[in-house]
């Protein structure tokens, strides 16, 4: 018994070197934030964030930034389950490739899109003489394809990982009480998903927002179709206007924290889509 | 006929060979060890194992041909399955989970959980129908996870185990519910009781094939494997208790040492039975002259069985036999304690 209660609680007072480093790691994550809001502005904070150009930027980037989550969702999860469900030659490498544009430079992942997409490109030349594109770059759908290949992997693999924690044995049961594809996939797959779905969807939501290299690299900084809020920060900082910069970042950092901490349960602690007990006894 | 099955399948290394018929609204019951491909026949019959080689027609569907190529998926066979893992849906409701078959079928929310309430009422539920799965018992789970599948209300109901980690009491209501069940039922099972109650039909199968199959009493009187003699050793007469006495449907009164009132199956091991020339003067509360009908030889005992009052088997030695002068038709007296009867509410 004494055994059981003590593991349970283990020591009361935690380790002091491991408080320590906890704190350090906070600190190495927070003070730049706290630097940055100690050299706000905030009495000219409201003008600053009122002006068009702002407001064209949070614009961009909240459209650019939605679509691209929605097109990452839209493609993401047929791979999520191709990469989940199906086994096949070459599945490592399949993932390799998904996972590249979470490891490489962005500013890599824009010249790669510029020579694929670009009017000269392998595919930008098919889109240009096939479907009569003019060209995506310097266009928001060009801003949305950057965003796209940084941020679709962070759905794809919460995707995938909520995939493989789902039990299929589940969706042949709904299937033996008369659910077709259609019903198992709209009232047992999706829904068992949903906690999953929706960390990915949020986690490559947040990586879009805050995506700079990829998207001046391949669609340029053009005011009102690809200047996101990363790029018109940066573009203030260097044109000399320090607090414009810092306003609009306290704005990203705002609006970042607000949905993440709205999500906080989900992508921190994503309840277990598999909470069932598996039944005590007698195997067949 | 409701069932007509020929079945070869191989998955995962496993082959299973099987070939039986069921007509409409009775009970098979599938026994055999572990293994022994049950769970592959009848995930066979609902489609979720494809078959390589046959045909299997349930409710004048042909729902497998390999001749013809035809494979009719799951949800569009006439059956519901209930698993012994239950698998109940972990984001419904108890009663939703209950009410997912008939809704499926194309029923109103409305009206399938009411469906959804009675089955649930019928397995003595009712008052968990808000439940989350995960706040269930081990045995609650199972309960409406049988609710579940035979809330579908399916021309074939196919039962995996249901009964398995239901307490003694509980397994008599459902047990009784099954038996109730107008559907054409298969039933996996590893009860010999449930085997002799429930089931018109005994499939026995070792090893991928069925080695023996009959009605229950006819599998039991002579079981072809050492398997299926130990499974299906056990005598069970039904009849009436009032207080420790037993009246037997055959006309013998047993005395046991158990008080119960009602409907009653007593059971006990064929070995609980001393036999003797003469009336035996033992303290065994139960003595009776009967009839030999048949004596099989088995390598190192000799089965009698016996005929009229009370038709049971008797494991003796094959000396006995000789001593006693028993064969068929001769008459002996049987002395059995009334410690070693199992009585349990029919």
């Amino acid at each position: 018994m004494t055994d059981r209660s003590t593991s349970k609680e283990p020591n009361r007072r935690p380790p002091i070197p491991v408080l320590a480093m906890a704190v350090i790691a906070v600190a190495v994550l927070a003070l730049p934030l706290v630097g940055l809001l100690q050299r706000t502005p905030w009495s000219s904070l409201g003008t600053t964030l009122g002006e068009t150009a702002t407001l064209e930027a949070l614009r961009v980037s909240v459209v650019v930034s939605l679509l691209a989550a929605a097109v990452s969702v839209m493609l993401g999860l047929p791979l999520a389950w191709v990469l989940a469900r199906l086994s096949f030659r070459g599945r490592a490498l399949v993932r390799a490739i998904v996972l590249l544009p979470m490891v490489l430079p962005p500013v890599v992942g824009g010249i790669a899109l510029f020579f694929a997409l670009g009017r000269r490109g392998l595919i930008g030349r098919v889109l240009h003489n096939g479907l009569g594109v003019d060209t995506l770059i310097g266009t928001t759908a060009g801003a949305v394809i950057a965003a796209v290949f940084v941020s679709m992997p962070f759905f794809v693999i919460t995707a995938e990982a909520g995939l493989r924690q789902l039990d299929p044995r589940l969706e042949s049961a709904a299937s033996t009480l008369g659910a077709g594809r259609w019903t198992v996939l709209r009232r047992i797959t999706l829904p068992l998903l949903a906690p999953s779905l929706a960390a990915g969807a949020t986690l490559s939501w947040a990586r879009a927002l805050g995506e700079f290299g990829a998207t001046i690299t391949f669609a340029g900084n053009h005011p009102g179709r690809t200047r996101t809020l990363p790029l018109a920060i940066a573009q203030a900082n260097e044109a000399g206007r320090p607090e414009a910069a810092i306003a609009m970042s306290v704005l990203l950092i705002g609006v970042s924290l607000v949905v993440l901490i709205g999500l906080r349960h989900r992508w921190i602690a994503p309840r277990s889509p598999r909470p069932e007990r598996s039944s005590e006894t007698s195997p067949s | 006929m409701s069932i007509q099955a020929e079945i070869s399948a191989t998955t995962g290394g496993f082959s299973l060979q099987a070939a039986f018929d069921a007509p409409t609204g009775s009970c098979t019951a599938v026994v055999g060890p572990n293994g022994a491909g049950k769970t592959t026949l009848v995930h066979a019959l609902a489609g979720l194992v494809p078959i390589q080689q046959g045909r299997i027609v349930l409710a004048g569907q042909v729902v497998d041909d390999s001749a013809q190529g035809i494979h009719v998926p799951p949800d569009r066979r006439p059956i519901a399955l209930h698993s012994q893992h239950n698998l109940l849906f972990p984001h419904l409701s108890v009663v939703d989970n209950v009410a997912f078959g008939p809704q499926c079928s194309g029923m109103s929310t409305h009206d399938a959980r009411h469906r959804a309430h009675e089955w649930l009422d019928r397995v003595g539920l009712a008052h968990l129908a808000g439940l989350r799965p995960g706040q269930l018992s081990g045995g609650q789970a199972q309960r409406v996870g049988l609710a579940r599948a035979a809330a579908c209300q399916p021309e074939v109901l196919l039962l995996d185990e249901s009964l398995a980690s239901l307490d003694a009491e509980t397994r008599t209501d459902v047990r009784h519910l099954l038996a109730d069940i107008e559907a054409t039922r298969v039933l996996i099972t590893h009860d010999p009781v449930e085997t002799r109650v429930l089931a018109d039909q005994l499939l026995v199968m070792e090893e991928g094939q069925i080695v023996q199959s009959g009605t229950p009493e006819e599998v039991a009187a002579d079981p072809r494997t050492p398997w299926t003699a130990g499974l299906l050793d056990v005598n069970l007469l039904t009849g009436r208790a009032v207080g420790t006495r037993v009246a037997l449907d055959c006309g013998l009164t047993l005395t046991t040492a158990t008080p119960m009132s009602g409907p009653v199956l007593v059971t006990f091991s064929p070995a609980a039975i001393a036999l003797s020339a003469t009336r035996p003067h033992t303290s065994a509360r139960n003595t009776w002259e009967a009839e030999v009908a048949r004596i099989q030889p088995e390598s190192d005992r000799a089965r009698v069985l016996l005929g009229a009052p009370a038709p049971c088997h008797v494991w003796v030695t094959p000396q006995a036999v000789g001593e006693l002068g028993l064969g068929a038709g001769t008459r002996c007296w049987a002395a059995l304690k009334a410690t070693e009867l199992t009585v349990r509410e029919a």
